[in-house]
């Protein structure tokens, strides 16, 4: 008896999880439909029609768009700037992890602690002055924000390294130490490689920050060039109205590529977001 | 092996140093002097003490505004998404059929970055309200209810993910006793699994927490704070007192301070929690 109700509580609760499921891809649907509608199908109660004869109108919203907000180059600076960005930060707060860990004194350790505290200050908080001051010292271009994001993603990053590095054992360091490798190459052929999980839980987290950023582009580069997030916000224009058609091909455009990287990394994702969030 | 590091510092500790004086600390301390002051550039500013600060509440009521809305939607959108994530992570830890591809799916919205949600949703909230004959924007009611639609869907899975991890990790022989002592679903469930999956709910509630209270991308491109101002969150609302409005960039920078300290005092909280449990266990 208890078999058979458990039988039944598990159908309905599949029947639940396949709505749920609906309403979780139901708005990706509605909008990869309307990418290939007109405009005026768009608006009002049309959005959740199919597209029929009258409101189809191919690719042009695709073409229209990509042309307008130069998706094409967006994607380009967005994938530099993720690429470049992730890369320096996994190198360089790896170096100053292990220094800060392995050198102890009043220096680093407070060095340690600015890190920390930055984790928590909102980017509202320097966004100004630090875009501003960008600008003051030229680094307002695709190469110079990689020094911004580095800065930002320190703290998290190098929290997240010293974490692990305070758990591995002096041992294997000393020994290359005693037999004449230099600080440089024990760092590049003994500690690098063991820290190989956790740098990819790092890259996993800093890239879906850095990829879906928007307001650090924004500021910084935003008038000349745009990233993704950027140049979809761009399409809203100063007044007026927004080319919905457009909007739509270009949200389908942005989604693919992240929906992508997810089905080949799901596993690495969901792992790197169950650390971050249980140290973050 | 410490001596020898040492003397390494400009090369393993100074670059990423650099980058964090250059992006953070800098304007940082920057930001702070000049919530004092009242500029227009930032390099020329003249000092006026707390002026700033008390114009942040008197200029006009947006801000206070802003603070209750966010901190409403924070309320509310906390709570749904917990329990909402618990829910599924509850229904997927069963054996069901097809457990792998509804966590895929669940998950997915998470990825999707905060001006592409906002935009999805905004097509798809209007089109639902077209059929009332009303906008996103006739009434801030629509606009708020809109952004925590959008935010149990982006955020459910994530959390989910976090439960379901710590529902796997409940001793089975715990489980195993208790059904031998007969206890039914919902004691098992009171008594058991959440005791010992607390401390993921804890974790959960602060991330849910400071996601609802820095929220910024996605209220941008659903409502832009319209109509007038009334579905403007914090983060928006000091966005466009920087921007939109000249000579308030003092104003903007002390609302930015009053905000930072509003967001630490949660990560203090957090951490004081956190603190007490491990203490408990």
């Amino acid at each position: 008896m208890a078999q058979v109700g458990k039988k039944y509580t598990n159908i309905i609760i599949f029947l639940i999880l396949l709505v749920v499921a609906a309403f979780i891809i139901f708005p990706i649907l509605v909008v990869l439909m309307n990418s290939v509608k007109g405009n005026l199908f768009i608006s009002s109660t049309g959005a959740f029609k199919l597209p029929n004869e009258q409101s189809f109108v191919g690719f042009s919203n695709y073409v229209n768009g990509a042309e307008r907000i130069s998706f094409f180059s967006a994607f380009g600076y967005s994938l530099w700037i993720t690429i470049a960005s992730v890369a320096f930060i996994l190198l360089l707060t790896s170096m100053l992890a292990w220094y800060i860990t392995r050198v102890k004194g009043k220096v680093t350790s407070a060095i340690y602690y600015l890190l920390v505290f930055s984790m928590i200050v909102p980017f509202q908080m320097v966004m100004f002055t630090m875009s501003k001051f960008a600008n003051m010292i030229h680094i307002d271009n695709p190469v110079g924000i990689i020094i911004l994001y580095v800065g930002f993603g320190c703290g998290m990053s190098t929290f997240m390294f010293s974490g692990f590095i305070k758990s591995i054992p002096l041992a294997l360091e000393e020994a290359a130490m005693i037999d004449g490798a230099t600080p440089v190459k024990t760092f590049f052929s003994v500690v690098l490689p063991m820290l190989k999980s956790t740098a990819i839980t790092i890259a996993i987290l800093e890239t879906m920050w850095v990829w879906n950023d928007y307001l650090m582009p924004y500021l910084v580069i935003g008038t000349e060039y745009r990233t993704i997030p950027v140049a979809i916000q761009y399409l809203r224009g100063g007044y007026g109205s927004v080319d919905m058609g457009s909007m739509m091909a270009m949200l389908v455009l942005a989604m693919i590529p992240v929906i992508v990287f997810y089905l080949f990394c799901q596993k690495y994702i969901i792992k790197g977001v169950l650390a971050g969030a249980v140290k973050g | 092996m410490e001596k020898a590091l040492r003397k390494y510092f400009p090369l393993f500790a100074l670059p990423a140093l650099i980058c964090f004086s250059l992006a953070f600390l800098i304007p940082m301390v920057w930001g702070f002097v000049l919530s004092f002051c009242e500029f227009a550039t930032i390099t020329d500013a003249t000092f006026v003490g707390f002026q700033n600060y008390v114009r942040a509440f008197t200029v006009d009521n947006y801000f206070t505004q802003a603070f209750w809305f966010t901190l409403g939607f924070t309320i509310v959108t906390v709570i749904s998404i917990n329990i909402l994530a618990f829910a599924l992570a509850l229904a997927l830890t069963r054996n069901i059929p097809g457990t792998n591809a509804f966590r895929t799916i669940f998950f997915m919205p998470n990825l999707i970055g905060g001006i592409v949600l906002g935009w999805i949703w905004q097509v798809v909230l209007n089109g639902v309200l077209a059929g009332f004959e009303k906008t996103l924007l006739s009434d801030a009611s629509y606009g708020f209810w809109g952004l925590v639609i959008l935010m149990n869907w982006q955020n459910i899975g994530y959390m989910m993910v976090i439960y379901i991890a710590a529902i796997q990790n409940v001793p089975t022989d715990m489980l195993e006793a208790a059904a031998i002592d007969g206890a039914n679903g919902r004691t098992t469930l009171f008594k058991i699994i959440i005791p010992s999956v607390m401390p993921s709910i804890t974790i959960c509630l602060f991330l849910t927490l400071t996601n609802g209270f820095k929220l910024y991308d996605q209220n941008l491109a659903l409502t832009n704070g319209a109509p007038n101002h009334q579905t403007e969150m914090l983060a928006l609302n000091i966005f466009n007192t920087f921007y939109s409005r000249v000579g308030f960039e003092g104003v903007g920078q002390a609302k930015a301070v009053i905000f930072t300290i509003l967001v630490a005092a949660i990560a203090l909280l957090q951490l004081v929690a956190t603190r007490r449990k491990e203490v408990e266990n």
